[in-house]
């Protein structure tokens, strides 16, 4: 048995939690306790330094300026990369998914530099996406199709190093014309999906969990999520078919 | 109003017998489309009838339309004012307001938060009232931030302006601080969660525990909370001459509207009303746009209260009949509430713990999923009537988002 504890640390509250992203750290908890696994959780503030200590790190959505600071700050800091040099696990929506990789877009699309954890380039787009997406996860992965919410001007384009997360069937993803939505690395995941995406899919954030345990977790009985889940992907994928 | 142009006139005259044709045919009060025929005639009819008025903006992401309406009851002993009383709150809205009210001298203006800089500029508001900004509606509202930038630069270039401003709000004060004048208000902020960060500098702020009156300063510049004039205490308000001024008086129900009401007195001040003149007159608002209205029904009194997004919850939370008292929630994802529910993890549930919960709406799902993770025990109905049924006779609380509230509204009584 690796751990029957595990520590959460939710990166930068105060500049990324635009959209509900509390709720992931919510359901990570609430996962882990159902299952008799004791939870420490820091909301950590953008003036603290990053415990490199963590079991998971995560990181939510923000406006334009405090992405750049809290890019700013995670990479003078260096805590998240040696938590991630330890096999820490980060999971990141939106802004915080686009910090994680090499750069991205700012406020007037001028690149801005990330932390490289991650191996994606994000850039400004053309039109802002906005909308209900639905994905199939790469089958390697174990999870079955996903739901959440998109809402980014920002288009991002997976190199060499990682894989993609999922393959879009409504919405739009990561916008680079590939088709894909988020990507993941090792035990690094990020994606454009609020929802919160740990919150729609259960199966999801029992991902995020073993990764951060090193093992597999007994299945837990249904919640209201799974009713969520199959509502949203009814609702959306029925909508989709209407149009064509 | 008689010395329009005569292209204006033609454009007010038709932009009238729109919005009555509109409301004969049962589609709201009108104002909406009047405004936006009388534009496309003359797009420059706002300018013009805003022209030798003294006009009063109203902006905040929560408030404004309570606080529109308090500023224009107090106003009442200036003479007639012009208001947009239904919440039409974009320029089509204000067309409409000014021109049904063509010799009022006065006008308050409830304003989009996006739309301040561009109806400031139309109009050359003599007033700005800025009260709050928190994150709301995120899949088509501006991000708070920019948005406070663009109040900086629309004040900055409007040197005749006063603006009146919450300086417990370090986003509002932000926004506010490029005016000629400022009467600041420690109107109080309770949600905080989007101001931990100096609006200046991005560095972290150093706030004091308290909800009203409570210190702010960044750690890194010099921007920090200017000394306010006015300041709300509890139940009380302090004037800039020290005076206590009880607002025990006032109607509309929580903390939420002593704040809107302490505004108002800074307002009217501004315009020569006292606030011993003005106190009565805000007391005289019991209800608005169906806000905080009783509606009878099967012997249980159903209390609505409209909230929009997490600040608002956390108001309405405020004034809740005490546990056990049940309440029932509705939640819809419509264009006007935004498609996004996400929202929903913000707002802190656990509080409602402890007394029967019902849950409805076209997202009742969501939220079920939402207070189950705060371990709050609910009832989900599919339809609202449902939830009404199942408590007994006696009080109901009723919190809705904005479809949802109407939707309820509609069915119960459009009481005003």
């Amino acid at each position: 048995m690796s751990s029957d504890r595990i520590k959460i640390v939710w990166i930068y509250p105060d500049l990324l939690s635009t959209y509900g992203d509390q709720g992931n750290t919510i359901v990570l908890e609430r996962r882990a306790q159902l299952r008799g696994i004791a939870t420490e959780t820091v909301h950590l503030r953008s003036d603290e330094p990053v415990p490199p200590d963590g079991d998971v790190y995560l990181l939510g959505g923000g406006e334009d300026r405090p992405q750049i600071l809290a890019a700013q700050r995670l990479r003078n800091d260096g805590g998240l990369h040696r938590a991630v040099q330890n096999g820490a696990t980060v999971f990141a929506v939106c802004a915080g998914y686009q910090i994680l990789g090499h750069e991205f877009g700012g406020e007037e699309g001028q690149p801005v530099p990330g932390l490289g954890l991650l191996d994606i380039r994000s850039y400004r787009g053309q039109t802002r996406a906005v909308g209900e997406v639905v994905s199939e996860v790469a089958s390697e992965l174990n999870v079955p199709r996903v739901t959440g919410f998109e809402n980014h001007m920002g288009a991002t384009a997976i190199g060499p190093n990682a894989r993609p997360f999922s393959k879009v069937l409504s919405g739009v993803g990561n916008g680079d014309g590939q088709g894909f939505e988020g990507a993941y690395q090792g035990r690094i995941l990020g994606t454009y999906m609020h929802g919160p995406a740990l919150v729609r899919n259960p199966a999801l954030a029992d991902l995020v969990l073993s990764w951060a345990l090193g093992r597999d977790l007994p299945p837990l009985p249904p919640s209201w999520s799974e009713r969520l889940r199959e509502e949203r992907l009814s609702a959306v994928l029925s909508a989709a078919n209407g149009q064509t | 109003m008689s010395d329009l142009p005569l292209r204006s006139q033609l454009a007010v005259a038709l932009g009238r017998t729109a919005a009555k044709m509109s409301r004969l045919a049962g589609k709201g009060d009108g104002s909406v489309i009047g405004g936006r025929i009388g534009l496309r005639l003359d797009p420059e009819l706002l300018t013009r009838l805003a022209k030798d008025r003294k006009l009063v903006l109203v902006s905040a992401t929560n408030g404004k339309t309570t606080t529109t309406r308090l500023i224009t009851s107090a106003m009442t002993p200036l003479g007639e004012v012009a208001t947009n009383a239904f919440g039409a709150n974009m320029p089509t809205g204000h067309v409409s307001a000014l021109a049904s009210a063509p010799s009022a001298q006065y006008g308050v203006l409830e304003c989009d938060e996006k739309y301040v800089p561009q109806v400031l500029r139309e109009t050359g508001a003599s007033l700005v009232a800025l009260m709050n900004l928190s994150r709301d509606q995120m899949d088509r509202a501006a991000e708070i931030w920019q948005l406070a930038g663009k109040w900086r630069r629309a004040l900055a270039e409007s040197p005749g302006t006063h603006v009146i401003a919450n300086c417990d709000d370090p986003l509002v004060t932000w926004g506010a601080s490029t005016a000629s004048g400022v009467t600041w208000v420690a109107a109080g902020q309770h949600w905080r969660e989007d101001s931990w960060c100096c609006p200046e500098c991005g560095g972290p702020l150093d706030r004091q525990e308290g909800e009203e009156n409570s210190d702010w300063a960044c750690r890194q510049c010099h921007f920090r909370r200017p000394t306010p004039q006015w300041a709300l205490h509890g139940d009380h308000v302090v004037d800039p001459h020290g005076r206590q001024i009880p607002l025990g008086g006032i109607q509309l129900p929580g903390r939420a509207n002593r704040s809107n009401a302490a505004i108002a007195l800074a307002v009217v001040a501004q315009f020569g009303v006292p606030p011993e003149q003005a106190l009565p007159l805000l007391a005289q608002v019991k209800s608005v746009a169906g806000r905080y209205t009783t509606v009878e029904h099967q012997g249980r009194t159903l209390r609505l209260l409209l909230s929009k997004n997490p600040a608002g919850w956390l108001e309405a939370f405020d004034v809740l009949q005490p546990a056990p008292g049940p309440v029932a929630l509705s939640v819809n994802a419509q264009g006007p509430d935004g498609r996004d529910t996400s929202w929903l993890w913000d707002v802190d549930y656990r509080i409602l713990r402890g007394r029967p919960v019902f849950v409805s709406g076209e997202r009742r799902i969501d939220l079920a999923a939402r207070l189950e993770a705060a371990d709050v025990q609910f009832t989900v109905v599919d339809d609202f009537e449902q939830a009404v049924m199942s408590v007994p006779p006696g009080h109901l609380d009723v919190i809705a988002n904005y479809t949802a509230f109407q939707d309820i509204r509609t069915r119960y009584g459009r009481v005003v």
